[in-house]
């Protein structure tokens, strides 16, 4: 008979240093929880019970779930349960709950994109990574609140209303991935997908003290992904530790026969060793992230995880990025344009929006996207199709394309000096409500440390390293050369190691 | 860059949206401010550099051409908002 709750067992089992002001964890890590369902300390219905209790009574104040799949996660916990209690092996998360960011298909599961285009919408498939998830034994519990399509860094332009950060519920969450960083920062799911075009994992994972990786580009299938920019979208982990995302990572890489972009033959295998040393490890400083523009507690946070890094025997070699000015440019003209060729397939005829306004076939098509998108989402279409125009297409799509081949062969020059590059996520933590949404270009310029890794197609995890004077945390990012997530995820395992930063946990007691 | 209201009108046509007159307002100045803003990626020397529109050297991962067992049509059509339980209906495109 299993009637231990979730927190009682762990909290006589798990110890951690506590900060002034901050509680310390007392929920489990995805993997310590996947090792007392193993042991049979407790079993997935109840597990559930926790989860969909801590949701039901602190979501109201985060909004992090735009849909709650109580009945198919029940049932799903049931087979794994039968699985378990024949001790059969699954993987190393079996019977785990996770929640998915809205932009990736669920089958029977309403999935919006937070969009009113999509209000009502339920795939009739499953993404290959919720197949995958599936197979090994993880149970889907709901849908993530997200911005609008994935076009944001605040999930503030969601149909569903903004993302409450909760370790400050007047500031933002970051985005696009807010409601997957809110709801594991709160401990009200042990694990969530997100998907990464321009920092979309990274910095709502700094902006709410959680870990995340960006994965290399045709590392994790796309299958089922709602297409915001087909060239640099990757769906990744985010967890409250470096250990729970590559368990995450390795059960949803490898190859994918309905995806034609993959690019990794097998899915990763990371070996569980712990070391606790970096010799021999060179990182590399952009000395020129950190000039005009970034908070100054931000920078702070960053050089002291950097010396972490030296502490533990890595050499820290300072760099000036180059082609930094127009990295921002290039990004958004390439996302932009493949926006507005993703996003002509929303019609209001195969699903959808479809306008009460319209008559004609034309009219169909023009007033259900109108009605439909959302302001950010119509700025993007509008800046790709300009892009994409006759007169403007050399200037910008193609100088653009241009400055994208110069760009990864400056990461490549570098990445033959440096095992990795150390910067920060974001210039600063996560601001108020409301406080950027008018600005899309101070937004969009707020983007200059993640998009890089997506241009060159790269592997960037985010670590927590910190809180400001303010109490909101910090964290910073490592980026890898393609295909080395282990080497990033055994240097972040040194990191966090060595810190505790990702062990502070937010009060979410409202 | 200027927006005036021609472009703006034929950028619309383009991307198949009819935008309210306050959208128009607040777009043609945010388009303004980053278009200028993009505008710097013009001094940049490409001279001799292609294109790059994927991050690898990308060959198409083809899987095996068998015959598999296809999407149900009424599985499809649950989400379309009109349909005669056969086909996706829509207004006629002529008269």
């Amino acid at each position: 008979m299993i009637t231990n709750s979730v927190t009682d067992i762990v909290e006589n089992s798990v110890t951690h240093s506590v900060a002034p002001s901050i509680t310390h964890s007392v929920a489990p890590s995805a993997l310590e929880l996947a090792a007392l369902l193993k042991a049979k300390k407790i079993s997935v219905a109840e597990v559930l019970d926790h989860y969909f209790g801590a949701i039901e009574k602190t979501d109201p104040h985060l909004n992090s779930f735009l849909a709650l799949a109580k009945e198919s996660a029940l049932a799903q916990a049931k087979i794994v349960q039968e699985k378990l209690n024949l001790n059969e092996t699954l993987s190393s998360l079996a019977g785990v709950p996770i929640a998915i960011k809205d932009n990736i298909s669920t089958q029977g599961i309403k999935t919006a994109c937070a969009s009113k285009m999509l209000d009502g919408y339920v795939p009739v498939y499953d993404a290959s990574v919720v197949t995958k998830l599936k197979q090994a034994g993880m149970i889907v519990i709901g849908k993530l609140n997200m911005d609008e399509f994935a076009m944001g860094g605040s999930s503030e332009t969601g149909i569903g209303g903004p993302v409450h950060n909760p370790w400050d519920l007047s500031r933002v969450a970051g985005g696009s991935s807010g409601g997957s960083a809110a709801a594991v920062a709160a401990r009200l799911v042990p694990l969530a997908l997100g998907s990464d075009t321009g920092g979309s994992i990274r910095q709502p994972c700094s902006f709410c003290g959680i870990t995340g990786i960006k994965p290399t580009y045709g590392a994790v299938s796309r299958y089922g992904l709602i297409a915001y920019a087909s060239s640099l979208d990757q769906i990744g982990p985010m967890g409250v530790n470096i250990d729970d995302c590559a368990a995450l990572l390795k059960i949803i890489s490898g190859p994918c026969e309905k995806d034609s972009t993959w690019v990794l033959d097998k899915p990763f295998d990371f070996k569980e060793s712990q070391p606790n040393r970096l010799d021999g490890v060179k990182i590399g400083l952009p000395i020129n992230y950190f000039a005009d523009g970034i908070d100054k507690e931000v920078a702070e946070s960053v050089l002291r995880a950097a010396k972490e890094f030296e502490n533990a025997g890595a050499t820290i070699c300072e760099f000036e990025m180059p082609l930094l000015d127009y990295v921002i440019p290039t990004y958004y003209i390439i996302a932009c344009a493949e926006a507005s060729s993703n996003l002509s397939r929303y019609d209001g005829l195969k699903y959808g929006h479809l306008s009460k306004n319209a008559n004609t076939l034309d009219e169909i098509y023009r007033l259900s996207r109108s009605e439909g998108f959302g302001i950010e989402t119509k700025r993007r279409i509008m800046l790709g199709s300009f892009v994409l125009s006759s007169g403007y297409y050399e200037a910008y799509y193609q100088k653009a394309l241009k400055a994208r081949a110069l760009l990864k062969k400056a990461y490549d020059q570098l990445f033959e000096q440096y095992n990795f590059i150390i910067s920060p996520v974001a210039p600063t933590s996560a601001y108020r409500h409301g406080e950027n949404i008018t600005d899309p270009l101070k937004m969009y310029i707020a983007d200059l440390y993640t998009v890089g890794a997506n241009l060159a197609g790269l592997p960037a995890v985010s670590l927590p390293c910190g809180f400001d004077s303010e109490g909101l945390p910090l964290g910073f990012q490592l980026c890898g050369n393609a295909f080395k997530e282990a080497d990033l995820i055994m240097a972040s395992r040194v990191y966090q190691a060595r810190t505790g930063h990702h062990l502070k946990k937010p009060e979410v007691d409202f | 860059m200027k927006i005036d209201d021609k472009l703006l009108s034929y950028l619309e046509d383009l991307s198949c949206l009819t935008l309210t007159a306050s959208e128009k307002s607040q777009l043609s100045d945010d388009f303004g401010k980053i278009l200028e803003y993009m505008d710097i990626l013009g001094g940049l020397d490409t001279i001799d550099v292609s294109e790059m529109s994927h991050p690898f050297p990308h060959v198409n991962a083809f899987r095996p051409d068998t015959v598999k067992e296809s999407t149900s049509r009424e599985l499809i059509l649950k989400n379309a908002p009109h349909h005669n339980g056969e086909i996706i209906v829509a207004p006629p495109t002529y008269e």
